[in-house]
């Protein structure tokens, strides 16, 4: 192991660290688990304990993407569209079981998991989800971020 | 008017354009002959007595193995009128087939059933003659199928639809 490597995993994890605490979330908000996310972004369980205290509402400014509540068919390409213009790199997390897999909306309207459409790094299910599930699948994703590879 | 004077007067007037009419728990409804919807539906808005200003609603239902309905005529088209002027309200209901589901549209009365009929035509299949615009309303237009049809399967996948560019 040359010295070039062990430099290069070093500032992956210095990297990685920073970035676990600038979470720049940008809220998708469909349905009902909108109001446990607020629940969850308000003062009382304080997420900027993990970085994570300010939403962007711009796709191109924001690296996690929440995707809080049922997707329909019509919405699907909406929310692939905005996957897209997010910017490298970026992350998503399911909120819910509906984004996780459609929940019991097993009809003609509901897209059956929104793992059909964008990759998903985080799933929290509950329907809807405690503020405590939201900051533990919150702390997931933060250890995703840092152990996983950066890309910079 | 009270419910069995509407009935009384529109039966003096179409007779036999009338297959049946009922009045059940306060609802007085008539079932009209397809071929006279226009006509009932156009005196029922334009009589002086009857006044109906307002289509309330226009909806269908699917009568497919249905327990006493089996052989009958599949669709019902079911038309709610009120009246502001005289607070008495009718509903009219025209039986079509599942082999010729096709309607003479009422947007030309009523703006209203404009968009109502587009919401039939969209989850019943239901056609309507005349309509300026009949596409789909709610649903997007590479949906297979109209889902409020009773042999619409529960649980059949739709194909996912891409971004527009």
């Amino acid at each position: 192991m040359g010295i070039g490597s062990f430099f290069t995993s070093k500032l992956d994890e210095a990297i990685g660290w920073a970035r676990k605490y600038s979470i720049f979330q940008y809220p998708f908000v469909t349905a009902c688990c909108g109001m446990e996310y607020m629940a969850t972004a308000c003062s009382h369980y304080d997420i900027d304990r993990f970085g994570a205290g300010l939403p962007r509402f711009s796709p191109r400014q924001a690296d996690v993407l929440f995707v809080v509540g049922t997707i329909s068919h019509k919405m699907a390409p909406v929310l692939k569209r905005i996957y897209d213009q997010m910017t490298e790199p970026k992350w998503v997390v399911a909120f819910g079981v509906c984004t996780c897999t459609g929940g019991f909306y097993d009809n003609y309207a509901t897209v059956q998991g929104i793992d059909t459409i964008v990759p998903v790094d985080v799933y929290i299910p509950g329907c809807p989800p405690r503020p405590e599930s939201v900051i533990d699948g919150l702390m997931k994703l933060q250890e995703k971020i840092a152990t996983g590879a950066q890309r910079f | 008017m009270d419910g069995d004077a509407i009935l009384a007067a529109l039966r003096a007037r179409f007779g036999g354009a009338l297959a049946e009419t009922h009045a059940r728990r306060g609802d007085h409804t008539a079932v009209v002959e397809r071929g006279a919807l226009l006509d009932v539906l156009r005196h029922c808005r334009d009589d002086g007595a009857l006044g109906f200003d307002m289509l309330m609603d226009l909806t269908a239902a699917d009568y497919a193995k249905f327990p006493g309905r089996e052989d009958g005529p599949r669709f019902e088209v079911v038309y709610h009128l009120y009246s502001v002027r005289y607070n008495h309200r009718l509903r009219l209901k025209v039986r079509v087939s599942e082999d010729d589901p096709v309607v003479p549209t009422a947007s030309g009365l009523w703006p209203i059933a404009d968009w109502f009929e587009r919401e039939v035509w969209d989850m019943f299949g239901v056609r309507f003659t005349g309509h300026p615009n009949l596409k789909r309303l709610l649903l997007y237009e590479e949906f297979v199928g109209h889902p409020l049809r009773k042999d619409y399967p529960i649980n059949r996948r739709q194909p996912l639809i891409g971004p527009k560019i």
